[in-house]
């Protein structure tokens, strides 16, 4: 029963419209980072590997890979550990404060990212941590823990928990029962949480303009300010390899889980 | 079960309790209690209208959204399921694309030699570029992109939950389309528009990297107010007590909202 009339297509258009402005923004780095002109020209004069090999050649965006890269991967070492043994004891304890714990372990996703950044550099200012590699990684820490705290507790709560009853009435103590028994299944949305507290330290912004400074500042602290003096070309390029990579990762994460479900 | 819970809610008492409370008491105390800092905001005209600003920006920012997100999300609910799929990936993919990305893409877009400029240019419809960045509708148009997915994706949540037996329902008892769907179908979708808005306009309260990078120094939102004064004036009893304000208006909405909606559920979705 499909008709196609005028009100149907004006609503289709309208739906089009709207995706396109969400996409569009997305796509149009692409086309800039292999342009060869310093703006944006239509077409583009010729295309250009110019803005890669800017970025590869200065050693100032090299050095904030590194650190972004170092961030975002003990980020993830740290947060993912201890997100799941937070999700495992919120989903399996009946007691009354959990409720509490859980909204505490939430905060980050509540309080307004600029009071966050500020209460911390205050709180680095007196202990000596603005502008190190651990003052920034714990932050980041604290930044990716919602996320994998919300991924496992999501998973968890579709895992029957008499299976790890039965594992330990056969024996086995609750550590290998864990291990043995309820880790391989909810192994997919452990891996989603891990990959969402990477993509959350590499897409990092706000907290980093606070306090990384000195060989200590990623990737975002430098792009931020070199979009504040004026539009360089070279953040084209790593604006694509940024969002390749996010994109990668989300696929990844999207196929295990639906493998798992 | 507690020992489990401890090193993650260690990280989290002293890497933003500590901070935040730090920031709160910073506000009132300064060699002795003092309210001076919130006097500033009531009596400065700069805080007044910068915080009235926001709220303004926010209000525009929500409408806006959801005007765009409702018939998307419409759509999203109402088509087949491969086409959904396809509909909801276009709307999360730039959810997983750095907010200061896509800022540096709208600045790449809007700005004078940018691609609308000469597009418009080109087709003749303008002359002269237009003032498209470096102002407030700079920052409006980035930050509706930026939170449009907290507003689809809520929305698609509270409409999946609608049978579609009801509209069907009234349809056999009369109903036209329309007619079902403002008696029927949008009622039942209010909680999603609740939550979704709710969502957008509190994220947008706090909204650094759009008007910092695409108002052009003249759109000066709240977050900024903060941060100027921590960095420019090193005014950090100043900094702490708009802080706080922001803190506690979005406490209060937060709060507010959550005895009709569940929250908790919406906050989880990026």
């Amino acid at each position: 029963m499909k008709t196609f009339s005028p009100g149907r297509i004006a609503f289709v258009s309208f739906c089009a419209l709207v995706l396109l402005f969400l996409i569009l923004p997305v796509l149009i780095i692409v086309p800039m980072s292999f342009s060869s002109a310093r703006f944006l020209t239509f077409p583009p004069p010729s295309l250009s590997l110019r803005w890669y090999r800017e970025y590869v050649d200065n050693p100032a965006w090299m050095q904030a890979t590194q650190v972004t890269l170092t961030v975002a991967i003990f980020t993830v070492l740290i947060a993912t550990p201890l997100g799941v043994a937070a999700a495992y004891a919120i989903s399996q304890s009946k007691l009354r404060i959990m409720r509490l714990v859980h909204a505490t372990l939430l905060l980050p996703l509540v309080v307004p990212i600029i009071i966050t950044a500020v209460g911390i550099f205050f709180v680095y200012a007196r202990v000596g941590l603005v502008a190190t590699m651990p003052g920034l990684v714990l932050a980041n820490v604290m930044l990716g823990l919602p996320y994998v705290v919300i991924s496992v507790v999501a998973g968890l709560r579709s895992f029957d928990a008499t299976q790890e009853m039965v594992a330990r009435s056969l024996g086995m103590n609750r550590l290998r029962s864990f291990f043995a028994v309820t880790l391989p299944q909810i192994k997919a949305s452990v891996i989603a949480g891990a990959i969402f507290a990477f993509i959350s330290a590499m897409d990092e912004t706000i907290v980093a303009l606070f306090i990384s400074g000195g060989q200590y500042q990623p990737l975002t602290k430098r792009m931020f300010t070199a979009l504040r003096d004026e539009i360089d070309p070279t953040i084209a390029s790593i604006s694509t390899l940024m969002t390749a990579a996010s994109f990668l990762l989300v696929l990844v994460a999207s196929l295990r889980q639906r493998k798992d479900a | 079960m507690l020992a489990l819970v401890s090193p993650a809610l260690l990280v989290m008492v002293l890497l933003i309790v500590i901070p935040v409370g730090w920031l709160a008491w910073q506000s009132i105390y300064h060699d002795g209690f003092t309210l001076e800092n919130y006097q500033r905001i009531l009596g400065e005209d700069i805080y007044w209208r910068s915080f009235a600003l926001t709220f303004e920006i926010s209000l525009l920012v929500t409408l806006l959204a959801l005007l765009l997100g409702y018939p998307v999300a419409y759509a999203a609910n109402a088509v087949s399921k491969g086409r959904s799929v396809v509909i909801l990936a276009l709307v999360v993919l730039p959810f997983w694309t750095s907010v200061l990305v896509r800022a540096y893409a709208w600045l790449a877009l809007l700005q004078r030699t940018g691609v609308i400029n000469q597009l418009l240019q080109y087709l003749g419809i303008i002359h002269e570029p237009l003032a498209l960045v470096h102002n407030t509708f700079g920052t409006v148009v980035a930050t509706v992109h930026i939170l449009l997915p907290f507003m689809v994706l809520p929305l698609y949540a509270a409409m999946q939950k609608i049978p579609p037996d009801l509209m069907q329902a009234g349809a056999s008892l009369g109903a036209g389309p329309a007619h079902a769907f403002w008696r029927i179908f949008l009622p039942l979708s209010l909680p999603g528009v609740l939550a979704g808005s709710t969502l957008v306009f509190v994220l947008c309260l706090g909204f650094y990297i759009t008007p910092e990078l695409l108002g052009g120094g003249r759109t000066v939102m709240v977050s900024m107010l903060v941060s100027r004064n921590v960095e420019l004036y090193n005014q950090w009893g100043a900094a702490s007590a708009v802080g706080v304000v922001l803190l506690i208006s979005v406490l209060v909405i937060f709060s507010a909202v959550s005895r009709f909606v569940p929250l908790d559920r919406v906050l989880g979705q990026k």
